[in-house]
């Protein structure tokens, strides 16, 4: 146990100098704005000695090594700036919407994970058979589709012309009322408050949007569950497992799958990657009240610290899950502990 | 190999799988549509007559024509030239930087290997459709700054896969024998293992060509980049987005579909130029 606890905090060592390449490439990002800023942000109408005062309110007059510091203690103060077409804090806004983007990515990620590892295991143990070859084509497909064209595909058939799914407008339908805020979640929240209505109204809102983000990531979980399963299965041990009589469902769950976890988490944390980008796209189609709607509405308006502020969530966002698959996988293979 | 045996190996993968061909019928068709488009299409892609707005495909128009009267056909072929050159120049941009890069860590190791392995990593630490929308915010929203974009998040596969096949050759034979022959390292590089590397990189290339037409389509999907009326497919789907919940379906399907056909080619001639150059790794 000891082993392990030493283990997980040489990780988090290893996590702090990505931390500090994303913060490098994050204040890189927002001078690298073409021509001055100091002029850019002071307005048209600015005369020499206006353009002199933004620059020193900025501090854009000191060094860069000085830059940088500001920059990274504000970070540290939870403060990314002020959202230009708001006129609130960056992080005020994107912590307002962070919920509704993490139910839906979530979601995707859920629904995709239930379809994909069971596919990947079945066309593990039946190589050449119909499913197999399902899990192929879809492999394959479903790493050509985009996301946003995906997302409007389907609300042509099931709100057009099938009409099942709800208008395509954000969390809600406009005649109900959003749940009492606790967790953010439309669903978890109903569910606090006993409004089964608000609950299933959430629930249809939620399910074209979901559908979209599985299939996106469903091709890649399904690969990687399909190599690792049949890499296992190949093995020694399942050889004898087999020979000994053991029924079926034990040794692909117990045996075969727990071993075969390793790269299907590993490629888990990538997916999630994936996801948070093809969010973006999902959130503009669906009207989606999340981050990535928000990101989209500041890079039109030109709003940079709230585009920066989103990009560099969104990457310690990634560092951290990657960090908690790292410790998952320490936590359930041994092997893990024995390698360092 | 000799080019004779090079050659039947080709037709023998180009016949054996009916995939591998479809895709390079796939291929040559994107390829006349890129050079050739603009003299193919029946229409002026930017010619707008507003009596013929919204109608569904139809004998005149066979893709239809979109809310202002023009031909989605014409538009989606034009369109060809403009996506399949952000995508070209974005992966062409990667992998020159990326190879050199990559064979430089590969090549030397030591601080050259540390820097640039942090340089990656760095990359690789941010969702990298995010990050590209973050680039192009800092410099700038323009077609010029897609590419760039594109080009910084497919840098790290590119010097990744440099640098790994570089690394198993660093001491090979041939290069030590053009060593001992009092050949710089700079010309040993070029001359000597750049060429041995060659062949796993234009499979990354292949595999990495969909993946890059996929994300400069999405960045002008969300606004950034191509400027309207100007055709992409990304804009196109976006510009139709609003007219699908009253079910004008053909100004989305028809972009969207040139786009999914056009990715699914390039990662079946991904798969099919990997099996052409290393016949044993095929499955």
């Amino acid at each position: 146990m000891q082993a392990k606890v030493l283990q997980i905090s040489a990780r988090l060592l290893q996590s702090l100098p990505s931390i500090l390449g994303i913060v490098v490439i994050s204040f890189a990002l927002t001078r690298a704005l073409p021509g001055d800023p100091a002029v850019y942000f002071a307005g048209a109408m600015a005369d020499q000695a206006s353009i002199e005062q933004v620059r020193q309110a900025l501090g854009l007059d000191k060094t860069l090594l000085e830059q940088f510091f500001i920059y990274a203690k504000n970070l540290l103060n939870g403060d990314l700036g002020m959202s230009l077409s708001t006129g609130r804090p960056v992080l005020e806004e994107l912590l307002t919407r962070l919920p509704a983007s993490i139910e839906l990515t979530l979601m995707g990620l859920g629904l995709s994970i239930l379809i994909a590892v069971p596919l990947g295991i079945l066309a593990a143990t039946r190589p050449m058979s119909w499913i197999d070859h399902l899990c192929r084509i879809l492999v394959t497909a479903g790493v050509s589709l985009p996301t946003f064209f995906t997302g409007l595909f389907l609300i042509y058939i099931f709100y057009y012309l099938l009409g099942w799914a709800p208008s395509p407008l954000g969390r809600l339908d406009i005649i109900y009322l959003p749940p009492e805020h606790v967790t953010g979640s439309y669903l978890i929240d109903s569910l606090i408050a006993r409004d089964m209505e608000v609950f299933w109204a959430s629930l249809k809102q939620l399910i074209l949007p979901t559908v979209t983000l599985g299939l996106f990531a469903l091709a890649p979980i399904a690969r990687m569950t399909r190599a690792a399963m049949l890499n296992t299965l190949a093995s020694d041990y399942i050889r004898t497992a087999r020979a000994s009589g053991l029924a079926e469902t034990k040794l692909l769950i117990t045996y075969a799958l727990r071993n075969a976890m390793l790269p299907i988490l590993t490629t888990l944390g990538m997916v999630f990657s994936f996801l948070l980008g093809a969010n973006v796209l999902v959130e503009k189609v669906f009207s989606w009240p999340g981050i990535g709607s928000y990101a989209i509405e500041a890079l039109v308006a030109s709003d940079y610290a709230a585009v920066q502020g989103f990009v560099l969530s969104m990457a310690l966002l990634f560092t951290f899950v990657n960090l908690l698959v790292d410790i998952i996988l320490t936590l359930i293979d041994p092997r893990v502990a024995l390698d360092s | 190999m000799n080019l004779k045996q090079t050659i039947r190996h080709f037709h023998y993968v180009l016949t054996e799988n009916p995939v591998t061909f479809f895709a390079f019928f796939l291929f040559g068709v994107i390829i006349l549509a890129a050079l050739f488009g603009p003299w193919l299409v029946p229409y002026d892609p930017l010619a707008t007559n507003a009596s013929i707005a919204l109608q569904p495909p139809n004998a005149s128009h066979i893709f239809g024509t979109d809310q202002l009267g023009r031909d989605v056909f014409s538009r989606v072929v034009v369109a060809t030239r403009l996506d399949l050159g952000i995508a070209t120049s974005a992966v062409a941009l990667a992998f020159v930087v990326g190879s050199a890069l990559g064979c430089m860590a590969g090549f030397f190791g030591g601080w050259a290997d540390r820097v640039i392995g942090r340089l990656s990593d760095t990359i690789m630490a941010f969702p990298l459709f995010v990050l590209a929308m973050g680039i192009v915010s800092a410099l700038g929203n323009s077609v010029e700054n897609i590419v760039y974009a594109t080009a910084i998040i497919n840098l790290p596969f590119y010097a990744r896969v440099a640098r790994a096949e570089t690394f198993v050759r660093r001491d090979a034979g041939f290069v030590q024998a053009a060593r001992l022959c009092g050949t710089s390292d700079a010309r040993i590089l070029t001359t000597q293992v750049f060429p041995n590397i060659l062949p796993p990189m234009m499979i990354q290339i292949s595999l990495n060509m969909g993946w890059a037409i996929l994300n400069a389509a999405g960045l002008s999907f969300i606004g950034l980049g191509v400027r309207p009326p100007d055709a992409e497919w990304g804009i196109m789907v976006a510009e139709g987005a609003s007219y699908i919940i009253s079910g004008e379906w053909w100004l989305v399907l028809f972009p969207g579909v040139a786009l999914m056909l056009c990715v699914f080619c390039f990662n079946l001639l991904g798969d099919g130029l990997r099996d052409l150059v290393d016949p044993l790794r095929r499955n």
